[in-house]
């Protein structure tokens, strides 16, 4: 397939705008990342001469690992900017950074941000593609991706899965992506929390909503565990670590509502024995190692996808 | 400019008085500073030497009282001053402005409401009315010198954009106020409701990624003011509604007859939560933009009588405080300049007749401060007014003449120019 036909967009800032033949087209074209990732020689001349910065505002080591990763076996240079909440300190502005960044005429920048928003806002200002890896609670474009090529590969579709996201809803980036995602790719998509994590109006997002978690997981094809900060655990949120497990922390007990052949993922990091077990993290049905792997295979489809796209080509 | 000495006649235009509802064709004579007669329907009686001005086509009225407006000075002249606070409300037709205290320094002290007064005297082209800080440093903790500020000349007491959570400092200032026959203005937030929120709750805020206000972080502050007002039988306007349970608890108060008024701001009436679109921050404001159905509600409520007022909210935030991440950005609009011509897309719409639309602009806030305006009759200020209701046009904000340029109706459509303003019978604008 021709990616200028499949994918016509100049930036990647979330799942919402994509239609399911653009969310197809850069499943496709990871399905043969990943076969690039298994060969010794891991390396394609795509990017060659590109330069990708990835700028994190927020502390990241997965997905900007992920993102260098797949950058370099694209052969771009490329440039990792952790500015955290430093520059802030200092006075330096969103904008300013990006009109710094564009001044060194970047490709490609990919953009975490804590600011919902956030990278929309980069992105009016910069020249170059702009890849969204995370702005505050917005949305998570690339996780949901790899967290659907991970289901599909599994399970060979996505269509009339039952897929239960479980969790911290209401702050979850990932959750939004995906629930957008796997609509569009014509998932029967549930979000299982307490109300007090649930995004107010969640209910008009197309999917159903569960308090209780066994109910939520009863027959579920696929487990999406989310990740509780820690700093909502005790009071804010949710009354006690304690509490929140017996819960809607992912065990054996709870699994075992959901189909025997269901599969557990998480996006990761992991709070262990927090909203999931760990004899089910590493347990048969876990594909969360495999997600990692996808991770990579995803950023490069999008890399591909957006290079196409570059100037001079 | 014309000669204030020289007698004025604007002839043949269309008069609406807000304060009687009476609207047709006249003209009206302007003699030192008041208006000198109103002549309805019958050929003006201009006296010798008087100056003419055609107001054939145009509608000429009160001029707007605007009881929102922050005007930067002292300490914000960067976004706003004074003097450009009132061209902009000459431009828009506001000839009278009440300047909001949350000033650096705040105005809780009788010297800086002098200040204030004697800029104004000095650099404004429109009346300004100070209003002082409710409590000291609007820390929401003691009040402030409320009768010798009102000496100095505060028209009202109000923590400005900030809400006085603590319920016994505000029974205390209401009590007190009412001896001083003193006006409370209150914003009325919770800010532990609104905690992390920056825009509407709802599943707009959820698709955005943002943390929503509920309509109850606003209603159960009111709900209390107006018990406290109960209690208290002090003097109370609540700053800016903007949704239908607070318009039920505002309801519940006029019933039972307590001296309670309501503003809402333009941005309310016109816009909606819809309007931030992907991550507008010149919409961010506060209260937040509500729900279509919430919109309505309100202008339901202002052609009904129920709200009282309505305000620019004119509030000038510079490139640094708006072009930020949604969440990080500050609140606030300019409106001055489009107050007019947002409320006439009201009256466009059908949703409200001219005379009401101005009332709640002119003759209501008049009422509320205690102010003479707001009248199309002999003896009243010649704060006036002539406009083009019609004309339409298409908003840059390079013409504003606010200093800052966050107006939520850049590049919009707009309709309803004003040609003239006058200010005691002079001409400040056109």
């Amino acid at each position: 397939m021709n990616a200028r036909t499949a994918f016509n967009q100049k930036h990647l800032l979330g799942i919402e705008g994509l239609n399911h033949l653009e969310i197809t087209h850069l499943l496709d074209m990871a399905d043969q990342a990943v076969d690039v990732s298994r060969q010794i020689e891991k390396k394609k001349a795509t990017l060659r001469g590109r330069t990708q910065i990835n700028l994190f505002f927020e502390a990241s080591t997965r997905t900007q690992a992920s993102f260098e990763l797949a950058g370099k076996r694209l052969g771009a240079d490329v440039m990792n900017m952790s500015v955290g909440n430093s520059s802030v300190k200092k006075g330096e502005t969103l904008i300013d950074t990006a009109t710094t960044l564009n001044a060194m005429r970047p490709d490609i920048i990919v953009v975490r941000h804590h600011a919902a928003g956030a990278v929309h806002l980069l992105a009016q200002k910069v020249e170059c593609s702009v890849v969204n890896a995370g702005d505050g609670a917005h949305e998570h474009p690339t996780q949901a991706l790899l967290d659907a090529l991970t289901i599909r590969r599994n399970k060979g579709r996505i269509e009339g899965l039952v897929v239960a996201i479980c969790g911290d809803i209401l702050h979850s980036r990932v959750a939004r992506s995906n629930i957008i995602l796997l609509n569009a790719l014509g998932a029967r998509v549930r979000v299982v929390g307490p109300t007090s994590l649930l995004p107010p109006g969640i209910e008009r997002f197309g999917v159903e909503v569960f308090g209780d978690m066994k109910a939520g997981l009863k027959d579920a094809d696929i487990v999406m565990m989310l990740r509780l900060q820690r700093e909502r655990m005790n009071g804010s949120f949710v009354p006690s670590v304690k509490e929140y497990f017996r819960y809607f922390g992912l065990d054996q007990e709870k699994l075992g509502y959901a189909r025997p052949d269901a599969l557990v993922m998480h996006p990761g990091p992991m709070n262990r024995g927090v909203e999931i077990a760990t004899d089910v993290a590493d347990g048969a049905q876990s594909l969360i190692r495999e997600q990692v792997e996808m991770g990579v295979a995803v950023r490069m489809a999008v890399l591909e996808a957006l290079a196409s796209h570059l100037p001079n080509r | 400019m014309v000669d204030p000495a020289r007698p004025l006649v604007v002839s043949g235009a269309r008069l609406v008085d807000p304060a009687t509802g009476r609207e047709g064709t006249g003209s009206v004579l302007l003699r030192d500073g008041l208006i000198a007669d109103v002549a309805w329907g019958a050929a003006p009686a201009a006296p010798e030497g008087a100056e003419r001005i055609d107001g054939a086509g145009l509608v000429l009225s009160p001029g707007l009282i605007d009881m929102q407006v922050f005007a930067g000075e002292p300490g914000a002249e960067h976004r706003e001053t004074l003097k450009s606070a009132s061209e902009a409300a000459a431009a828009g037709g506001v000839t009278t402005l009440v300047a909001m205290p949350q000033t650096n320094p705040p105005v809780d002290d009788p010297a800086i409401v002098d200040f204030i007064r004697r800029r104004a005297r000095d650099t404004a082209i429109v009346n300004v009315l100070p209003a002082a800080a409710l409590t000291k440093g609007r820390a929401g903790l003691e009040m402030t010198e409320f009768g010798l500020l009102r000496e100095a000349g505060a028209i009202a007491f109000s923590d400005g954009d900030r809400s006085v959570t603590n319920a016994l400092v505000m029974r205390r200032a209401l009590t007190y106020a009412r001896d001083v026959g003193g006006l409370i203005v209150h914003h009325v937030e919770d800010p532990d409701l609104v905690g992390p929120g920056v825009m509407n709750e709802g599943e707009r805020a959820s698709r955005l990624g943002l943390h929503g206000i509920p309509h109850a972080a606003e209603t159960i502050m009111l709900e209390r003011d107006i018990r406290l007002v109960g209690l208290t039988g002090g003097r109370y306007h609540a700053a800016k509604v903007s949704c239908s349970d607070s318009l039920a608890v505002v309801r519940r108060a006029k019933e039972a007859g307590l001296p309670v008024t309501v503003g809402v701001s333009i941005n309310n009436l016109t816009l909606n939560e819809n309007d931030i679109g992907d991550y507008r921050t010149f919409l961010k404001v506060s209260p937040p933009l509500r729900s279509e159905d919430e919109r309505l509600a309100v202008v339901a409520a202002l052609a009904e009588g129920l709200i009282d007022v309505v305000v620019s909210d004119h509030d000038p935030q510079d490139v640094e405080t708006k072009r930020l991440p949604f969440a990080e950005a500050e609140n606030g609009a300019v409106g001055l300049e489009t107050l007019l011509s947002a409320g006439l897309r009201l009256v466009e719409a059908g949703q409200i007749a001219l005379p009401a639309l101005l009332a709640a602009m002119t003759t209501r806030p008049a009422a509320i401060l205690g102010i003479e305006g707001g009248r199309l009759a002999r003896g009243a200020p010649a704060d006036l007014i002539l406009f083009d209701p019609d004309e339409p046009y298409v908003l840059d904000k390079a013409d504003l003449k606010s200093r800052a340029k966050n107006s939520p109706f850049d590049e919009a459509r707009l309709q309803g120019r004003v040609r003239k303003t006058f200010v005691a019978g002079r001409i400040v604008h056109g």
